[in-house]
């Protein structure tokens, strides 16, 4: 509320000199981008040509589809931005002040600035129309800038953090001591107080590091060392993105423009979730027996995320709330129907009475079928099944709860034992996953599980050449792993080609 | 709500086909100038005696069908006797029968009870504090948008459930809640529009949640795994102390770390409570930084499966050093000796598991096994003990501190319910709201958990009063004093003004003190509200108040 508010006024002050107004030039002026980084807060205003308006924004969307595709692999950091890099020298480069003779910002620079800052503004417009697209947007848009930053010379990025004018207070010398041990204690990675600097703001500003505890609180104030500057730089860039996103959304629509809305919806078509995404394609099996009473012998194919919570489902006749959801999305996702899937839930509840079922379980697994619920729900068939992105990253599970990925949320010695319960009992492919797993390549581990466990019918299927090799890619959704795995243990009893993924 | 599996405890027989008689669905006001009568001739009719009692419950019987309404079988089943201290055979209000103390009271034939509908009526209509709701939800005297665009969610005696109500005013809200008599309701965010116009709204992003109270649960099932007294919805005193300490840790670190003021714990009604922060910054907070605070007093992580369940970065962030501090005295008393959870085989492996050097874990086995049936505090002892006789050539002793803290807090540190936290559009259940399982009303343990301690730890859950004591002693209030007095002081007080007022229902009963709790609570909330305000206007025309408007009254 308050944020709004603070809008309108900014709103209000710029009509408040009236007197200027009157005389103002209409023509805008020139944006001379003194520094690399930008944080987008004005609209170009120039001329373009079309080829350049969908050319700069085709450049763009490459390097953003790319950033996404990084982070949907779990690529660290240093690993994202060493692919990243050649990607953005090619079609997106962004030089220093001190690249150009003398620290002079010369024309070239002038054109790199620019294009980057048109680009962000065309795909602003084609990536406002839905909140998905917005999120997304925002997210790619920030890890891009994050690049830019952390890559940016030491002075200049100084020189762009205070041209932002951020109101924050520096801790005086005497208050550090007071807190010196305080100070120490929260901050990860500082050992002496003449190392590092800290400032104080809001803990509103800096809800990541509040988050993880990384530092020092005191009646909601945050002290954050100057090296944590970037995270907040981040978080406002995000914020900032999304509001100016929002506010795009609701401008009138250029419908009647026959020229620029073809091109936007182009885009925004190619901006198709990579991956992680569900698509009907990961689920038909045709011919497939795939009932409530034969879950217990397709577990066999299901991922190790799935097996587990079969088998807990199995031990304790329950299943804690997103262990339900994760596990119906993807019963869902394997074709069972869901007159079928509440017959599996019905019986795998052993412990409780008709009506409790009814009362309580019911309207949920309906509810994930898009039997009932609001008209959206309905609509768009209830909700899909979690790919490997979703599972790692959200809801991690707590006491009691046995959802997410194994591979992620279990100890290495629960996670081994786990394996050889399930048949891995391989050392090599064992010693593999831990690597994996410690170098946090969760969804590597599990297709290397994967590929033991069918690497004969893997090599058959790539000597006959019947499968291609995009049909072998790495599985990054529970159910493209059931679905490969069941066709490929099937292999020649199911009919034919025309069940054969097409991924 | 799962349902408790403790059996009834001290309920008679005859409680499951006699229903409560009905007071009449007046307000308190016009019951005590007609009843006074009769009320007053039975009392003379039934002097104390057990064969009086039970003519008693015949009449109550009968009364049952013929007049469930009138005041009269109102009258007549009130037993003169029936205050909480002699607890007779009480007739006319068979809920009501205390439960011992010291057991849980919620059978499955009670829950059923609690939820009736005459009770629960009667309950809103003369006991539930509507005007004190109100003003903490709206902060303000004046009805606004806090409270008008509020969600209130009512699940009613059928079990059905009713989303996105709302209400201008308290006593809208009350009417309706006297239509409907929900056995709970749940409160919800303030929105950005009405919630019942949400549909008629154009686009669906211009209705959503605005703001609300951050909120926090705590649920002793959680602790399943280490609590070892009782398990499921039963709770005792000795694992109430897991809530005690959780309350103490959480609302340091609010007020310490975040600098959050008005806090107020409310006992969820069977086994957790749950906390209410109504800060003006708290409730305005969005869903991220919900998350981050909620992350900030996260320790305890992982599921069944997860290995160790507490992995904190050395040195220990200041929020850890003080929650160590207040936990360590609770370790000693309420882990190592109630609990005693390494006693067992599996909670020795358990233990063992989580300390880091093999030599040690193997010498403390082999005692151990040896001896078995050692408790867990010498066990505790053992481990320093046998660490400092050397049995081990590579202990790290820092290393084996550090774990000895892990397991202090993994044994001791709260264990929140956080999606709950994380969310605007999470509902809560009220306070004040009956639990349907155990009758218990969902009272404040303290409005400042900082500055009386005491509250929080003294609070005794089995101890709250049950919604059918209650109502119990609203009427021995009534009989015994209109058995003194006549018909004339059925409960007046002088007020400061000189003036005789008329006693308010919840005055006659022990949720007084409760009912006070909460409303200096909301008095709290409610000034700084002003203040906040007034500052704002001032900085608004560039004038800074110096004074603090402290002694502003209401």
């Amino acid at each position: 509320m308050i944020k709004s508010d603070i809008q309108r006024l900014d709103a209000k002050r710029r009509h408040v000199n009236e007197r200027k107004k009157q005389f103002a030039v209409a023509v805008y002026k020139q944006q001379d981008y003194p520094h690399r980084l930008n944080f987008y807060e004005l609209p170009p205003t120039s001329e373009i040509s079309l080829e350049d308006f969908e050319q700069w924004a085709i450049h763009r969307l490459r390097i953003l589809a790319e950033i996404e595709a990084c982070s949907f692999r779990n690529k660290t950091p240093q690993e994202t931005a060493a692919h990243i890099e050649p990607l953005l020298k090619k079609y997106l480069p962004l030089s220093a002040n001190s690249a150009a003779a003398g620290g002079v910002i010369d024309q070239r620079l002038r054109d790199e600035r620019e294009k980057d800052h048109y680009s962000h503004f065309i795909l602003r417009l084609a990536f406002s129309g839905t909140e998905d697209l917005r999120r997304r947007f925002a997210r790619v848009e920030t890890m891009l800038f994050k690049l830019r930053y952390q890559t940016d010379d030491g002075r200049e990025r100084r020189a762009f953090v205070e041209s932002l004018n951020f109101d924050w207070e520096m801790v005086t010398g005497d208050e550090k001591r007071q807190l010196g041990e305080q100070l120490l204690a929260a901050t990860p990675g500082v050992k002496k107080l003449d190392e590092e600097n800290w400032f104080r703001v809001d803990w509103t500003l800096v809800p990541e590091l509040v988050e993880y505890r990384t530092v020092f609180l005191r009646r909601g104030q945050a002290y954050v060392p100057m090296r944590e500057q970037t995270s907040m730089i981040m978080t406002e860039f995000t914020n900032r993105l999304e509001k100016a996103l929002e506010l795009t959304s609701r401008a009138p629509r250029l419908d009647e423009d026959d020229r620029l809305s073809p091109i936007l919806n182009h885009l925004t078509k190619n901006f198709a979730t990579p991956d992680g995404a569900y698509n009907d394609s990961d689920a038909a099996l045709p011919g497939a027996p795939i009932n409530a009473s034969n879950i217990d012998s397709l577990s066999q194919h299901f991922p190790l995320c799935m097996k587990n919570l079969h088998s807990t489902l199995r031990q304790n006749s329950h299943l804690k709330h997103f262990g339900r959801l994760q596990y119906t999305f993807f019963l869902k996702g394997i074709g069972l129907s869901l007159e079928d899937c509440l017959i599996f839930w019905r019986h795998s509840f052993k412990l409780i009475t008709d009506d409790t079922f009814n009362k309580e379980y019911k309207y949920n697994i309906r509810h994930a079928y898009g039997d009932v619920g609001g008209d959206a729900n309905r609509r768009g068939r209830g909700y899909s099944p979690y790919s490997c992105q979703k599972i790692l990253t959200e809801h991690p599970p707590g006491p009691g709860e046995a959802h997410g990925c194994p591979y992620r949320h279990f100890s290495i010695d629960n996670l081994t034992s786990m394996l050889q319960a399930t048949g891995v009992n391989e050392r090599d492919v064992l010693k593999g996953v831990k690597e994996d797993v410690e170098k946090k390549r969760y969804h590597i581990a599990c297709n290397r599980v994967f590929e033991w466990t069918h690497k004969g019918e893997i090599k058959k299927v790539k000597d006959d050449g019947t499968w291609e090799a995009a049909e072998l890619d790495t599985i990054v959704h529970p159910n493209a792993y059931f679905k490969r795995s069941y066709l490929l243990r099937n292999l020649g009893k199911m009919a034919g080609d025309n069940v054969r993924t097409k991924e | 709500m799962s349902h408790s599996e403790s059996p009834p405890v001290s309920s008679p027989p005859r409680d499951n086909d006699i229903s409560l008689p009905d007071a009449p669905p007046l307000t308190g006001e016009e019951e005590g100038g007609s009843q006074s009568t009769p009320t007053n001739e039975q009392t003379n009719g039934t002097s104390t005696g057990s064969n009086i009692n039970l003519d008693n419950l015949f009449d109550a019987d009968s009364s049952d069908e013929e007049a469930l309404n009138s005041s009269a079988a109102f009258a007549t089943s009130s037993p003169p006797e029936s205050s909480s201290s002699q607890n007779p055979p009480s007739s006319s209000l068979p809920t009501a029968t205390a439960p011992l103390p010291g057991t849980t009271s919620a059978g499955g034939g009670a829950g059923a009870k609690y939820t009736d509908p005459q009770i629960m009526s009667q309950f809103y209509t003369r006991l539930f504090p509507f005007r004190t709701l109100f003003h903490w939800l709206n902060h303000s005297p004046k009805p606004s948008p806090s409270f008008s665009n509020r969600e209130f969610a009512f699940t009613l005696s059928n079990d059905a459930y009713l989303r996105y109500q709302s209400y201008p005013t308290a006593d809208l809200l009350r009417k309706d809640i006297l239509r409907l008599i929900p056995s709970r309701f749940e409160i919800g965010p303030v929105y950005t529009a009405n919630p019942r116009d949400r549909k008629t709204l154009r686009k669906s992003t211009a209705f959503r949640p605005l703001a609300k109270e951050v909120v926090f649960d705590i649920d002793l099932t959680d602790y399943d795994d280490i609590r070892t007294c009782c398990d499921k919805a039963n709770i005792c005193l000795k694992c109430w102390s897991f809530v005690t300490m959780s309350i103490k840790v959480v609302d340091a670190a609010l007020r310490e770390d975040f600098g959050f003021e008005h806090i107020m714990w409310v006992y969820s009604g069977r086994r957790g409570a749950h906390a209410w922060i109504s800060d003006k910054v708290a409730r305005e907070m969005d869903d991220e930084m919900r998350k981050a605070l909620a992350g900030y007093l996260e320790v305890i992580k992982g599921g069944a499966q997860g290995g160790k369940r507490v992995n904190v970065k050395r040195p220990l962030h200041p929020h850890l050093v003080r929650s160590l501090a207040l936990l360590r005295p609770y370790f000693q008393t309420v882990i190592l000796e109630d609990q005693d959870p390494f006693e067992s085989e599996k909670g020795a492996e358990r233990l063992l598991s989580l300390l880091p050097d093999p030599a040690l874990v193997a010498a403390l086995r082999k005692k151990w096994d040896a001896a078995p049936g050692r408790s867990s505090n010498r066990k505790w002892a053992d481990i320093d003990a046998l660490a400092a006789t050397g049995v081990s050539k590579t202990l790290d002793t820092k290393k084996l501190q550090e774990a000895k803290q892990d397991i202090l807090l993994e044994y001791t540190y709260p264990r929140l319910d956080v999606e709950v936290s994380k969310k605007r559009i999470h509902l809560l259940k009220s306070p004040f709201v009956v639990h349907p399982g155990t009758g218990r009303v969902c009272v404040p343990i303290t409005g400042n958990a900082s500055t009386n301690p005491k509250e929080v730890e003294s609070f005794d859950p089995l101890s709250v009063p049950t919604v059918t004591e209650l109502l119990a002693q609203v009427d021995a209030y009534k009989s015994a004093t209109s058995g003194a007095d006549g018909d004339i002081m059925d409960g007046f007080v002088a007020d400061g003004l000189s003036k005789v007022r008329k006693l308010l229902d919840w005055e006659k009963t022990d949720l007084k003190g409760y009912v006070e709790r909460f409303d200096a609570f909301v008095k709290e909330v409610l000034r700084a509200e002003a203040r906040g305000k007034r500052e704002r206007e001032e900085d608004g025309e560039g004038v800074h108040g110096v004074n603090g408007p402290d002694g502003m009254e209401f």
